[in-house]
């Protein structure tokens, strides 16, 4: 009679029923009449897009170009991820709720849409948003609402849905859409430039420092949609402002496909500090369904003493694959990028970042935590260039992989180019397994196995959880939580 | 409170224990003794549930239950507490939270109220006192950077925190200098208790100068080859383990 078994049986039946219903708790589809284009994506497509959007001739020119431009690239296929090949025509590139007329404000908004985002525990009434969070809700391919609008425009603050700044504010769109990003960048940011539906405007203007947080929640809910929204956040002489970013999806056989592009520009002695929690539909145990999330992040520091500061949880999508960087270009110019990627089951992320130092004195931080469970990969793979003119440029990079199980894997790539000698860059990587000895350790103080898990991971993850706003910390704990249950052994 | 009857311990194929015969009662203190290998810490680690040991006869009673089909975690919300010979590091876990996760998963499970934040550093304060520990113990991570002698402070501190009614000390006199043994042994004896028992695992002799024991036993060859009052320690002290030994040759003690 093995004592042990016996008692593994036992303590653990109860969990297993709770994993089973806890496991992916925004798989819920909203039943909401859809506008959706056909499938498939040509000139047309992209025509019907922008006259959907009512958009002036600049945008429709400059989606049009980056669709030609996209017919001549290839997938790449450098990274560490695997996955069928992806059909483009398969994928419907707009999908909106269907509204007889745009809403005007919360009271016109479907009740059907507003109680989805209650479920998600968004706070889109605004009297409910006391804890001072701009919310910006993009269901699917429109956006949906904006909370806080008034208050903020007094202060000359835009924060808007991307397809209404074109609209009201084509200058600034005009002037910096694609001066981070370029539609020539890769080929999910020029599919994206092509295609992009909607997603959020920042401009914040000189000397103001944005007194709340913006969030931007994003959900995909209709059927082989695909979502590709662009976001643009401008930051300048002097100004500063907190950017928040969570996102969602049903639970579906078939994987989705999320393209987006997000450029942050911060002008001389600005910051801007952008979060993301990511929980994109996984897929299942066995790797069927769940969100191909191929984002393309950059920021860039275009005048000196500018701080851009990246900060990404990333638990959820069957495959991560995202670079959010920083172009150093201003003297003195801050650079930051932290970052916790969990992997189960058959996750697979390949991230990390670019810090490109242009300018004198410039500063890079990265601190990168992989978490890898089940049968999942992680792999970090960062870039550090120091050019030529960057004297006194300085990095530091730290790298470490926290490993659940015996089948999954964790790699790392990093990529260090110094063009100049007074540089200092330095790099340091760990690689840990969850060890029995701590669990017993910890179990043998009163704490369940779950508990003795996470609060091992959340002390690896310390670091990066330090540098989100403290609302989103205790989220992302809760989800590292829900997304490693049962994930020892 | 604690029965042991002919417990008898395997790792794999390698019989370590064979045949445990002990009695604790509450408000006792029973010391452990024994040269390397006599199987002490096996019992201790099997005591407190770690995986990797067979029972492969004999049963353990703890206030009435069967101690052996407990899990760690139940047995430590029962009161068991195994303060270890080697504590482990957990990086960026604040010395603080892992105390006050614990003490409330114990308290949980008794249907206590658990403690906020503010009641819990009142509470693990007066416990600090107790102990002459300093405040900074408290945000530091668990273990990481201790030295050894704080290591073991840490084990007590967790111990005083957790008020267990039977304590397992697994050498925690090893490798400590004469201060830090005084400051483990007047924590010890400051949470003597008529309800609680205590038992010492210990090589020698110095850290019973200092907790005065109920009872003595002599572990070797994985059975308890001879249990006395106090002064059996300082028989031993004088004359060695050698005269106690089994015929048998002394089986080495193995880890999982």
């Amino acid at each position: 009679m093995n004592h042990a078994e016996v008692r593994r049986a036992e303590t653990r039946n109860p969990e297993v029923a709770q994993r089973v219903t806890d496991e992916y708790r925004w798989g819920f589809v909203t039943d909401i009449e859809q506008e959706t284009v056909p499938k498939g994506l040509n000139e047309d497509v992209i025509r019907l897009i922008s006259a959907k959007k009512n958009e002036p001739e600049f945008m429709l020119e400059w989606r049009l170009t980056a669709y030609r431009h996209w017919l001549t690239l290839r997938e790449p296929a450098w990274s560490t991820v695997h996955h069928p090949p992806i059909d483009y025509q398969a994928i419907h590139y707009y999908a909106a709720p269907k509204t007889r007329t745009q809403p005007k404000n919360l009271s016109e908004v479907d009740p059907e849409l507003l109680r989805t985002y209650e479920k998600l525990g968004i706070p889109l009434q605004e009297r409910e948003a006391l804890a001072g969070v701009a919310v910006d809700a993009v269901f699917d391919s429109v956006s949906v609402a904006t909370t806080f609008k008034d208050k903020l425009e007094s202060l000359g603050i835009i924060f808007c849905p991307f397809s209404e700044a074109v609209q009201k504010h084509s200058g600034l769109v005009r002037e910096y859409l694609g001066s981070v990003v370029p539609y020539t960048d890769n080929y999910f940011a020029t599919l994206n430039s092509a295609v992009f539906t909607d997603g959020s405007f920042v401009y914040v203007p000189k000397g103001v420092r944005c007194p709340m947080e913006l969030s931007t929640y994003f959900r995909i809910n209709a059927k082989n949609s695909g979502q590709f929204e662009r976001t643009l956040i401008i930051a300048d002489e002097g100004a500063s402002v907190s950017y928040l970013e969570g996102c969602t999806a049903p639970m579906r056989d078939e994987n989705q496909l999320h393209a987006a592009v997000v450029e942050l520009v911060a002008l001389k002695d600005a910051r801007i500090k952008y979060s993301t929690v990511q929980n994109w539909y996984p897929g299942d145990r066995e790797g069927r369904g769940g969100i191909y999330n191929f984002v393309t992040k950059r920021g860039d520091c275009r005048g000196d003493r500018a701080h851009i500061s990246w900060t990404q949880v990333e638990t959820g999508s069957a495959i991560t694959w995202k670079y959010p960087s920083c172009i150093l270009r201003g003297d003195d110019s801050v650079g930051e990028f932290y970052s916790v990627a969990l992997t189960n089951h058959r996750q697979q992320a390949d991230t990390g970042t670019k810090m490109i130092h242009i300018g004198k004195n410039s500063r890079s931080t990265i601190v990168s935590k992989g978490i890898s469970a089940g049968f999942g990969s992680n792999a970090y793979r960062g870039l550090v260039k120091v050019l030529p003119g960057a004297a006194n440029a300085r990095n530091h990079t730290q790298c470490d992989s926290l490993l659940m199980s015996d089948h999954c894997a964790a790699h790392t790539f990093p990529y260090i180019e110094v063009k100049n000698p007074t540089a200092t860059v330095e790099h340091e990587a760990t690689t840990s397994k969850i060890g029995d000895d701590q669990l017993f350790y910890l179990r043998s103080r009163g704490l369940s196995e779950e508990d003795a898990v996470n609060l091992i991971v959340n002390g690896f993850c310390k670091e990066v959880f330090k540098e989100l706003p403290m609302e989103f910390a205790v989220e992302a704990q809760k989800l590292l939580a829900v997304s490693l249950e049962g994930a020892i052994g | 409170m604690l029965h042991i009857e002919n417990l008898h311990v395997s790792i794999g194929d390698k019989p370590i224990l064979a045949g445990i015969d002990l009695d604790v009662k509450a408000g006792e203190v029973h010391a452990i003794m024994g040269p390397n290998g006599s199987g002490k810490s096996t019992l201790a680690q099997v005591l407190a549930g770690r995986e990797g040991y067979v029972v492969t006869a004999g049963c353990v009673r703890y206030l009435d239950r069967d101690l052996l089909a407990l899990a760690p975690e139940e047995r430590a919300r029962a009161g068991v507490f195994l303060a270890f010979q080697y504590p482990l590091e957990i990086p960026g876990v604040a010395n603080v939270q892992l105390l006050r996760t614990a003490l409330n998963s114990v308290r949980r499970s008794r249907n206590e109220t658990e403690l906020d934040a503010m009641d819990f550093l009142d509470t693990v304060k007066g416990k600090l006192e107790l102990l002459g520990m300093d405040d900074s113990f408290l945000y530091r991570a668990v273990n990481e950077g201790f030295s050894g002698g704080e290591k073991k402070r840490n084990e007590i501190l967790q111990m005083a925190v957790l008020e267990p009614r039977l304590a397992i000390l697994d050498e925690t006199d090893s490798g400590l200098d004469i201060d830090a043994l005084k400051t483990v042994a007047h924590g010890v004896n400051a949470l003597k208790h008529p309800g609680r028992a205590v038992i010492l695992v210990t090589h020698y002799q110095r850290l019973l100068n200092y907790i005065v024991p109920d009872r003595v036993h002599v572990l070797a060859g994985g059975r308890i080859v001879r249990s006395g009052d106090a002064s059996l320690a300082l028989e031993l002290e004088e004359r060695g383990y050698g005269w106690l030994m089994p015929e048998s040759s002394p089986q080495t003690e193995a880890r999982p």
